[in-house]
């Protein structure tokens, strides 16, 4: 066992504090365990938010940030609206999963991991999702041939999304947006570029202090 | 001059053939009947919903709900910013209330929306249509609308999640929101008691990722609705929609269930009620077709 | 007797005069009950019916009077006559709402109403007007035992209020436990801080103070007396005594903490760097402020461990089965010297279940929390000192992993113990082994318990015949009651504070001398005019006893709960009113019926039960007696009427002051005058007792279970007389409880007595 890491120490919960949306209120979970108990896909969590919580604060960088785990959260707020402490655990999970995914460390074969970045790269095209691309898209992130089994298996729901009018597929080919994408474009990349100097200034802040 | 205005954001799913189209034809023709005036604001973007996260940080993910609002501001000044999507709703509060509780956010939002030429100020209220209908025409209003009761029907009122936590609808329960119980009241149904997945998630944005787990999900939601002798579901979200409705034979063939129940949406219930066109009520954008509510558009 | 003179009065409002035909009842009153003044009203609570009969007093010279309403639990304000014996016959609460309102019913609910009307004027008969006993005394001077934090609140409260205070202490000062830590647990809001203990200017306070007297080095050697007149002896360590007389006692003897060196698995005694929280007390108050060294080596501690529940909240032998409440709070406050100092240093708390008690706990923890203390749901198994350091392995419970953890230094929180004095009760027992063999003695009791059996030293060496020391309850707490009435001892006028009553903080400790001071101001100036304690405060009538008839048998000295009873030297019973609760466990207790009360005694009740009229068998009413605890019985029966929860007719209740004050030759006079059923109705008893006197439910509970022997000898069935334990929320049970007495009673049938 590598004695690099010690165990218990506030290393990474100030690391996480500094770059995970709402990761200041990691500290104050009193591990009751009613978010684990109240999550949908909980059962599929690898660890459940009460784990996670403890695990970032018994300095388990690696394990928590290469977790499949917050990529299960269906956004669904139960533990949100339950926390005794009033945590803001969704926001802490996607922020988690965002912040391991900027590392690289997010797992690389994830659905939702996959979906979540196309969905967002598919707004920042045209600054409206476009629902066929991005369900085509989906139907093909595993390669051709599981994407067309994917698309017979969908065929159905695709004939009926189109006869009730409910897809279009010229979207196919352009479809909706926004007029003025380039303005949208330009403030994101520049939250981006606020967001980003901030969390460097934060890390740095935190490394001279060790 | 119309009785009320508000100022629109209806998302992406709302457009013109997406998915939930159908709740934006019901949607328009309840308002006309009730005197609403939704005024579209001009050039809104996606709100990246709550899926958005894996690409987009905290604050570009604000500043898109920022741009919704600071447009708002500027074309409806005075006027509340009504969605009729969970997820645009709970994203543009959300963003809303984030930006004027931290002074440093909004700095930093107003910073990278000067890019676009926009301010957000923070001085309006994001509300849903629901609470719209609730807090601003009010049940009694709404029954004088009636034309045609939803007599000998039985709906299952399923709130989902994100018109439900973590904001709600005032007055209501995360637990147990009886606000669409009581709408089917209203509307001359029936409820069903004590439906015990009301507020059960459906798997969400996770039915195109993880359609297997999220799919069990749904199963449960039905279940409970045939369990409690329903004879149609009712739902405010577009998500919760669309996953009761369109999987339900994907559903039956893993569990050998023999699912076939409508999922409409409150909007389409009213149109119904107030005696509207199968078309105005959007009851040809059900896959799995309303009948009880066809026959009776159709008296 | 010749100057007792009598009067009724039935009133007729709350529906009374509708149900009942009120004239019959005051024919009963006048034929049978012999009363020779009698009025009816239509409304007797209200000023006019109050004027009707404060009048009758003042011009017909009224001694007694007998009112027929409602229950006597109603209306004390306006039946409230000074100078007169008063009877209560309650027709509402326990007639007319208990009984359904149709004509099928009435005959059964006339002769409930009349019954009562029956009893009441017999209790009447019996009744005296009771006088403070001559035998008090009044002295405003509280003493004080024990100088810590809680006996310094307490002389202070005392002195504030205008009484004098003697504060005996043991060591060399004052401040005790408290003096020895660094801070205190936030007590003020935000709660976010450790705050100073305040202990050196409190004891400045309590030193200068005109109306305190302190004595250094000094303990109780003896106590007598009662409330309202204790006589204190003091021992000084130069070898001299001084005496001392008070009103009232507070014990605020503390706790010593729990020897850390039981825990071998924690290593403690093995390195220096192992300590328990008063250890860390001491490093902080070395460390002032700066960052806290630890003591082998003189190293800043990097990481400190606090292990929590340490020999505490464990079954195994040796550990504390309890939890010291404090702790928890404690290791926060600990974790923050070092956090607030340098936030740097890893503080790791290892807890099974944190317990944040008291004002503003959780906001501490959430302070704790912020301040970024690591909490760990975390089971320790070891501590093993490792070169410089320490390792300690623990189980992460929410990962569910076994951990080994590195640290500078080792915090145990262990729990305390109380300093109660000698346990009283475990005496009888290992005198009792001691002379197993001997079937000559009868006797449980020594006169005088050996002392070598116990080496812990006495607090108040009361010379009092049950013991030196206050009755313990569980794991040597002085008994007192957790909720109800927490500083309330067994010994009356004397009243625990602090942790030696239950494990306690400060705040609470506080809070606690505070509490207890009142009740011992109270305690005092009740004594002075004759009149109860708690929880018959006020009461003026206490216990006499005809010598003449006493057979020395001792049992009324054994089975007081309260240690009021002492002993003469031919061991007849020698009453101290000032330490009687007026329960009446003695009168219960005694063979030959020679105690009573002016107002309640074997006769009062007895003849009550004899006046019921018990119809013949062929007409198949039954007859049931139920003696209900006024405590919490009566008041839940007069809740069933208030609920209009209807129960059998044939059922006949008289309020006791406690279970403990039934004697059984009631139960017999009942048998015997042809009842068919008994029920004795008190409140819980054991460990988790809601008995008002403590032990006077328990001890009815044996007397009862002895009656089996007097069924068998009058040929009755056993499940003619009942006892139950019962709460003040029981309003379902109660009647379900008296019907099944009714079914009981048709299934095996109506008694063989009735003549």
């Amino acid at each position: 066992m590598s004695q690099a890491v010690e165990k218990y120490r506030n290393t990474f919960l100030r690391e996480v504090e500094a770059n995970v949306e709402e990761g200041q209120w990691v500290k104050m979970c009193m591990q009751c365990g009613v978010c684990s108990g109240s999550c949908p896909l909980g059962p599929h969590w690898e660890h459940p938010p009460q784990e996670i919580f403890m695990m970032i604060r018994a300095n388990k960088r690696e394990e928590v940030l290469t977790s499949s785990s917050m990529w299960f959260c269906t956004s669904c707020y139960n533990c949100i609206a339950r926390c005794p402490r009033e945590l803001p655990i969704t926001h802490i999970m996607h922020g988690l999963a965002h912040y391991a995914q900027r590392q690289g460390l997010a797992p690389k074969e994830l659905p939702t991991a996959k979906f979540a970045k196309r969905f967002w790269d598919n707004l920042l095209k045209k600054g409206r999702v476009n629902e066929l691309q991005l369900g085509l898209q989906l139907y093909f992130m595993n390669g051709l041939a599981e994407g067309i089994k994917t698309s017979l298996k969908m065929q159905k729901v695709g004939l009926g999304m189109l006869k009730t009018k409910r897809m279009d597929p010229m979207e196919a080919l352009g479809g909706h947006g926004c007029k003025d994408i380039k303005g949208l474009k330009a403030a994101l990349n520049k939250a981006k570029q606020i967001e980003e100097t901030k969390a460097a200034k934060a890390l740095e802040r935190l490394q001279s202090k060790s | 001059m119309a009785k009320r205005e508000y100022s629109f954001y209806p998302g992406c799913s709302s457009q013109k053939k997406a998915s939930a189209y159908n709740q934006w034809v019901s949607t328009v023709s309840i308002c006309k009947e009730l005197d609403i005036q939704l005024n579209e604001i001009s050039d809104w973007n996606c709100c990246s919903a709550s899926i958005g996260y894996a690409g987009g940080g905290e604050l570009p993910r604000l500043v898109l709900s920022a741009r919704n609002l600071a447009l708002s501001e500027k074309e409806h000044p005075g006027q509340d910013l009504v969605a009729t999507c969970a997820a645009c709703w709970l994203a543009t509060r959300e963003a809303n209330e984030r930006l004027n509780h931290d002074a440093e956010m909004k700095t930093d939002a107003n910073e990278a929306l000067k890019e676009a030429g926009l301010e957000f100020k923070g001085e309006k209220k994001v509300r849903h249509l629901v609470e719209v209908l609730i807090e601003d025409v009010g049940y009694e209003e709404i029954k004088q609308h009636v034309k045609k009761p939803l007599a000998d029907i039985k709906i299952a009122g399923y709130v989902g999640c994100q018109t439900n936590r973590p904001f709600g609808i005032a007055g209501e329960s995360f637990e147990n929101p009886v606000y669409l119980d009581k709408l089917v009241e209203v509307l001359g149904g029936t409820p069903v008691e004590n439906y015990d997945k009301k507020v059960s998630c459906c798997g969400g944005a996770l039915m195109f990722s993880e359609p297997e787990k999220s799919q069990a999900l749904v199963k449960d939601i039905l279940e409970a609705a045939y369990d409690g002798g329903a004879d149609m579901i009712v739902t405010p979200c577009p998500v919760c929609q669309m996953n009761t409705e369109v999987y339900q034979e994907h559903i039956n063939k893993k569990y050998g269930t023999k699912f076939n129940i409508p999922s409409v949406y409150y909007s389409t219930l009213m149109s119904v009620a107030f005696g509207q066109s199968a078309k105005e009520a959007a009851l040809d954008g059900q896959i799995i077709s309303a009948k009880k509510l066809e026959a009776i558009a159709s008296k | 007797m010749a100057d007792k003179k009598f009067a009724a009065y039935l009133c007729k409002g709350c529906g009374l005069g509708e149900r009942l035909n009120i004239n019959q009842l005051a024919a009963v009153a006048t034929k049978e009950g012999k009363i020779p003044l009698i009025k009816q009203h239509d409304l007797l609570c209200s000023s006019e019916g109050v004027a009707l009969i404060q009048g009758d007093i003042d011009s017909e010279q009224i001694t007694h009077l007998m009112i027929a309403a409602c229950s006597k639990r109603a209306k004390t304000e306006a039946f409230n006559f000074e100078n007169v014996a008063m009877s209560r016959a309650n027709l509402r609460e326990g007639v007319i709402w208990v009984r359904p309102d149709t004509e099928a019913a009435k005959e059964n609910t006339q002769e409930m109403a009349e019954d009562y009307i029956r009893m009441s004027c017999a209790e009447l008969k019996y009744m005296n007007i009771p006088a403070p006993s001559q035998e008090q005394g009044r002295i405003p001077h509280i003493l004080v035992v024990g100088g810590g934090i809680t006996g310094m609140t307490s002389a202070l409260e005392a002195a504030k209020a205008g009484y004098h205070v003697t504060l005996v202490e043991k060591t060399a000062a004052l401040g005790g436990m408290a003096a020895q830590l660094h801070r205190r647990v936030a007590y003020q809001s935000p709660f976010k801080d450790p705050q100073p203990t305040g202990i050196a200017d409190l004891a400045k306070q309590v030193q200068s103070h005109q109306k305190i007297k302190v004595h250094l080095n000094s303990t109780v050697a003896d106590t007598s007396g009662a409330p309202g007149r204790f006589a204190i002896t003091i021992a000084h360590e130069s070898g001299g005594t001084s005496t001392e007389n008070v009103g009232a006692i507070i014990q605020a003897s503390g706790f010593k903490p729990y020897d850390a060196q039981k825990l071998t698995e924690f290593s403690f005694g093995k390195s220096p760097d192992i300590i328990d929280q008063l250890g860390l007390e001491a490093l902080a108050r070395q460390a002032n402020g700066g960052p806290i060294k630890r003591p082998s080596d003189g190293k800043e501690v990097q990481k400190v461990t606090f292990i929590q529940c340490a020999g505490q909240r464990s079954q195994t032998e040796g550990h504390l089965p309890y939890c010291s409440g404090h702790c928890c709070l404690t290791s926060v406050k600990q974790a923050m010297y070092f956090k607030d100092a340098n936030p740097e240093v890893d503080t790791l708390i290892l807890y099974t279940d944190l317990r944040m008690p008291g004002f503003g706990g959780e906001n501490f923890y959430r302070s704790g929390q912020d301040k970024g203390i690591l909490f760990t749901k975390g089971q320790a198994s070891s501590v093993l000192p490792n070169g410089g350091d320490l390792t300690v392995k623990f189980k992460d419970l929410i990962l569910n992993e076994e951990v080994e953890d590195t640290a500078d230094l080792v915090v145990l929180a262990t729990g305390m113990l109380p300093n109660s004095g000698i346990d009283i009760e475990a005496i009888p027992l290992k005198v009792e082994e001691k002379k197993a063999g001997d079937s000559a003695s009868e006797e449980p009791v020594a006169a005088s318990p050996p002392e070598t059996l116990v080496p812990v030293e006495s607090v108040l060496n009361l010379s009092y015949r049950q013991g030196k020391d206050m009755p313990q309850l569980i794991h040597g707490f002085t008994d007192s009651h957790f909720i109800c009435f927490p500083y309330e001892t067994r010994r009356t006028g004397i009243y625990a504070a602090g942790p030696v009553r239950r494990p306690m903080d400060i705040s609470q400790a506080m809070e606690d001398a505070t509490g207890a001071t009142m009740k011992a101001i109270q305690a005092l100036e009740n004594a002075a005019l004759g009149r109860a304690a708690h929880p018959r405060s006020g009461d003026l009538s206490f216990p006499r006893f005809r010598k003449e008839g006493c057979t020395q048998c001792k049992r009324c000295t054994v089975e007081c709960p309260f240690g009021a009873i002492n002993e003469d030297e031919k061991t007849y019973p020698v009453f101290n009113e000032g330490r009687c609760r007026r329960c009446g466990t003695c009168m219960g207790a005694c063979p030959v019926r020679v105690i009573s009360f002016e107002n309640y005694s074997i006769d009062t009740v007895g003849q009550a039960i004899k006046a019921v009229n018990v119809p013949d068998e062929s007409s198949e009413k039954p007859r049931i007696l139920l003696l209900a605890c006024e405590n919490d019985t009566y008041p839940a029966l007069d809740m069933v009427g208030m609920n209009r929860i209807e129960y059998s007719a044939y059922v006949r209740i008289i309020p006791v002051r406690c279970l403990g004050s039934v004697n059984t030759i009631w139960i017999t006079d009942a048998l015997n005058s042809g009842y068919d059923g008994v029920i004795l109705m008190g409140c819980q008893k054991g460990d988790n007792y809601q008995c008002h006197f403590v032990k006077g439910s328990e001890l009815a509970h044996i007397r009862t279970s002895k009656i089996d022997d007097t069924l068998k000898q009058l040929n009755l069935e056993r499940e003619r007389v009942q006892t139950y334990e019962i709460a003040i929320t029981d309003l379902a049970r109660i009647p379900q409880i008296i019907n099944e007495m009714e079914t009981t009673i048709q299934r095996i049938g109506l008694s063989p007595f009735k003549f």
